[in-house]
């Protein structure tokens, strides 16, 4: 089809460069960074032509090496998740989880927006290396300007020979698919992202199986890769995995986008070393964030996005990785930080969050589309001083149907709180239940004053009013 | 009765033709009905539900669960103010109430003049950004209330780039017919691919 009218595009802004080594924002400074001349000019599909010189085995083998962790939140091993597809079962497919929505997370759209060829040469080098007859990259349905970029590059990779017949002169050959949602944010869950894509309501499926990697897209072996984690593959087949493992730690090798918002003087989007910074370096060192806005106190943070049990500045000198940050009582999640400073209001902060997990339920679990409903009711209750001290009760009553046993939980030693280790039991299929509970088990325990501050002298409980849109 | 334009329909069935099932075509086409009409129309259902070989409950069923897709008219220009915990801590309540008052209206509301919808809405991936907004879909960034004045009259005055609700993407994936190399529905037995056997696509 022709392009319509065209409008120039506006850079997104966000990105803040500090002394990192950088793998996926290398070409971030460049304002024409998205454009294939630009690609090609600065090493660009380099990586594609490496693997085609060595077998798909090769090319799988160099991605497990790499130890290349997924980047969209669950954090599993992308060479390892590949290798769950059963053998002689074909067709099957590669979807690219590119639906961020996470509160707080702010990589993927970047990673699409200035810099589409490395994607799509990572979708290649995934198609490859698995044996994947087609690629199906989902965009979510609200960056407009995403899909335009990721369109035209698509439009340049194919006139270039990148993408579909035949590839660079070889018999590897496939298509890749611009798809894109219609706002949903359950629909990043990787089982509910194969339903819209198939076409239905963007609910997760029922576990087992765990992996869409055996029963994916229409039954077929599917592999659903976040957007940063295949913007990694170039670098790791031009570079070679031993490279990549140099940076970083052994178990959480390379670098990660992190997108640090909120209360803090330089908020924006860091790559950073992974493993070995800590949230420390991040908040306060002077290439990254520079401290907390106003110099005032740090009140507390969530780590790992919204669903993140939340950090105090106990917390502080955790490294930036998954087998420190897990006993502490939380998760890392998608990269994307929330800052609070001394001024917030913690309660109305956590309604925020439950406020956003409760409208994104997709309904099919009764525990959270009844139970997320009725904590945000319930917590609105008390933000707005119409609540009891029986509401704090109830909070967790209502939580524990979603998560029965302990929530996990930072440690504060101040008040002698021992930290409850991730992850929680839950009595829903997908994390959406759970993460409407997290805000409020988090603020309850580390801050729970501020809360009975609210409800004090508050002794008759007050009707909830239930809106009934017809 | 036809919903689509030559043009749409045209471009529907190049659409459907990527996918191994044709239902896998149902929200890209939902939005094309919307990019026509500004919001999506008992017609277009019916319509899609042909294309894909399905029923227009069906369609409607998928539609109905997302929230970019609208069943009523809404604005030319819909207003979404980022209200989830980023932006909130950055201020973004306080911008919502400037809205609410700068337009006349409560947030879900539509001004008379059919120019303006305003709505709250969930996380857009631009936290660093704070407070943000989209006008269909593209963001504006550090939103003060001033600056929303100026983006009102801009987009009043139609000094903006900003297409009509329903546009997404102005530019449009094309595959080109002798680079396609076509989706195989899963039903039919396939091997595996050429260059995945010993020497496929190597000499």
């Amino acid at each position: 089809m022709t392009e319509m009218a065209g409008t120039p595009i506006p850079h997104a802004p966000g990105f803040i460069a500090n002394l990192t080594p950088r793998i996926v924002t290398s070409r971030f400074d460049y304002e024409d960074s998205h454009t294939l001349a630009r690609y090609e000019s600065t090493g660009g599909y380099q990586g594609l032509k490496k693997a085609l010189q060595r077998t798909p085995e090769e090319v799988h083998s160099e991605v497990r090496d790499a130890t290349l962790l997924g980047r969209g939140g669950a954090g599993f091993p992308a060479g390892v998740k590949w290798g769950f597809c059963p053998p002689e079962v074909w067709p099957r497919y590669l979807v690219v989880n590119g639906d961020e929505s996470e509160p707080g997370t702010y990589k993927d759209r970047l990673l699409m927006e200035l810099d589409p060829h490395q994607l799509i040469e990572g979708c290649l080098i995934a198609c490859y290396a698995v044996g994947l007859s087609q690629c199906f990259l989902y965009i979510r349905g609200e960056m407009a300007v995403a899909q335009e970029r990721v369109a035209q590059a698509l439009n340049d990779a194919y006139a270039a020979g990148y993408v579909g017949k035949n590839i660079l002169g070889t018999e590897f050959s496939v298509d890749i698919v611009l798809h894109w949602g219609a706002g949903a944010y359950v629909v990043g869950e990787e089982t509910a992202l194969i339903e819209s894509l198939e076409g239905n309501r963007g609910m997760p499926r029922l576990k087992p199986p765990y992996f869409p990697a055996s029963i994916g897209l229409y039954g077929q072996p599917t592999i659903v890769n976040n957007v940063e984690t295949l913007s990694n593959l170039p670098w790791i087949l031009e570079h070679g995995a031993q490279a990549f493992t140099a940076i970083g730690t052994e178990t959480s090798p390379g670098t990660r986008m992190v997108a640090v918002s909120g209360h803090v003087k330089r908020p924006g989007v860091y790559e950073i070393v992974n493993g070995t910074t800590t949230f420390r370096d991040l908040l306060y060192g002077i290439d990254m964030c520079g401290g907390i806005r106003d110099d005032n106190d740090l009140k507390a943070f969530v780590p790992g996005g919204g669903s993140a049990p939340w950090f105090t500045p106990e917390q502080l000198d955790l490294p930036f990785e998954a087998s420190d940050v897990g006993p502490q009582g939380s998760m890392l999640g998608s990269g994307a930080i929330m800052v609070m400073d001394e001024t917030t209001d913690i309660p109305a902060a956590a309604l925020t969050l439950t406020k956003f997990y409760a409208h994104e339920s997709c309904g099919k679990c009764v525990p959270c589309r009844e139970g997320g409903t009725w904590l945000e009711q319930i917590l609105r209750r008390v933000v707005e001083g119409r609540g009891t001290s029986r509401d704090l009760d109830l909070l967790i009553e209502v939580g524990e149907t979603i998560c029965p046993g302990d929530f996990p939980h930072a440690a504060v030693a101040s008040k002698g709180i021992e930290a409850v280790p991730f992850p929680y039991r839950m009595t829903t299929i997908c994390f959406v239940g759970p993460s409407a509970f997290a805000p409020i088990h988090s603020a309850l325990t580390l801050f729970r004053e501020e809360f009975e501050a609210k409800v004090a002298g508050n002794d008759e409980p007050t009707m909830i009013e239930v809106a009934v849109d017809v | 009765m036809k919903f689509f334009t030559e043009e749409n329909l045209e471009l529907a069935h190049e659409i459907i033709g990527r996918y191994p099932k044709p239902r896998s075509a149902m929200i890209p086409l939902l939005h094309l009905a919307q990019e026509q009409e500004g919001w999506v129309n008992d017609d277009a259902m019916t319509e899609i539900a042909e294309l894909l070989g399905t029923t227009s409950a069906e369609v409607l069923g998928t539609c109905s669960f997302y929230e970019m897709f609208k069943r009523k008219p809404v604005g030319k220009y819909v207003i979404n103010i980022c209200t989830t915990m980023s932006c909130a801590l950055m201020g973004a309540g306080d911008l919502m109430k400037h809205a609410e008052s700068r337009l006349g209206l409560k947030s879900g509301g539509s001004t008379p003049d059919g120019l303006f919808t305003l709505e709250g809405a969930e996380c857009q991936a631009a936290c660093t950004e704070a407070p943000c907004l989209q006008v269909n879909y593209r963001h504006q960034y550090r939103v003060t209330p001033d600056q929303f004045d100026q983006l009102v009259e801009d987009l009043a005055s139609s000094d903006s780039d900003i297409p009509k609700h329903g546009v997404l993407s102005q530019i449009r994936q094309h595959i080109p017919e002798d680079k396609f190399v076509g989706s195989t529905p899963p039903e039919d037995v396939v091997s595996a691919p050429v260059w995945l056997n010993e020497d496929g696509g190597r000499e």
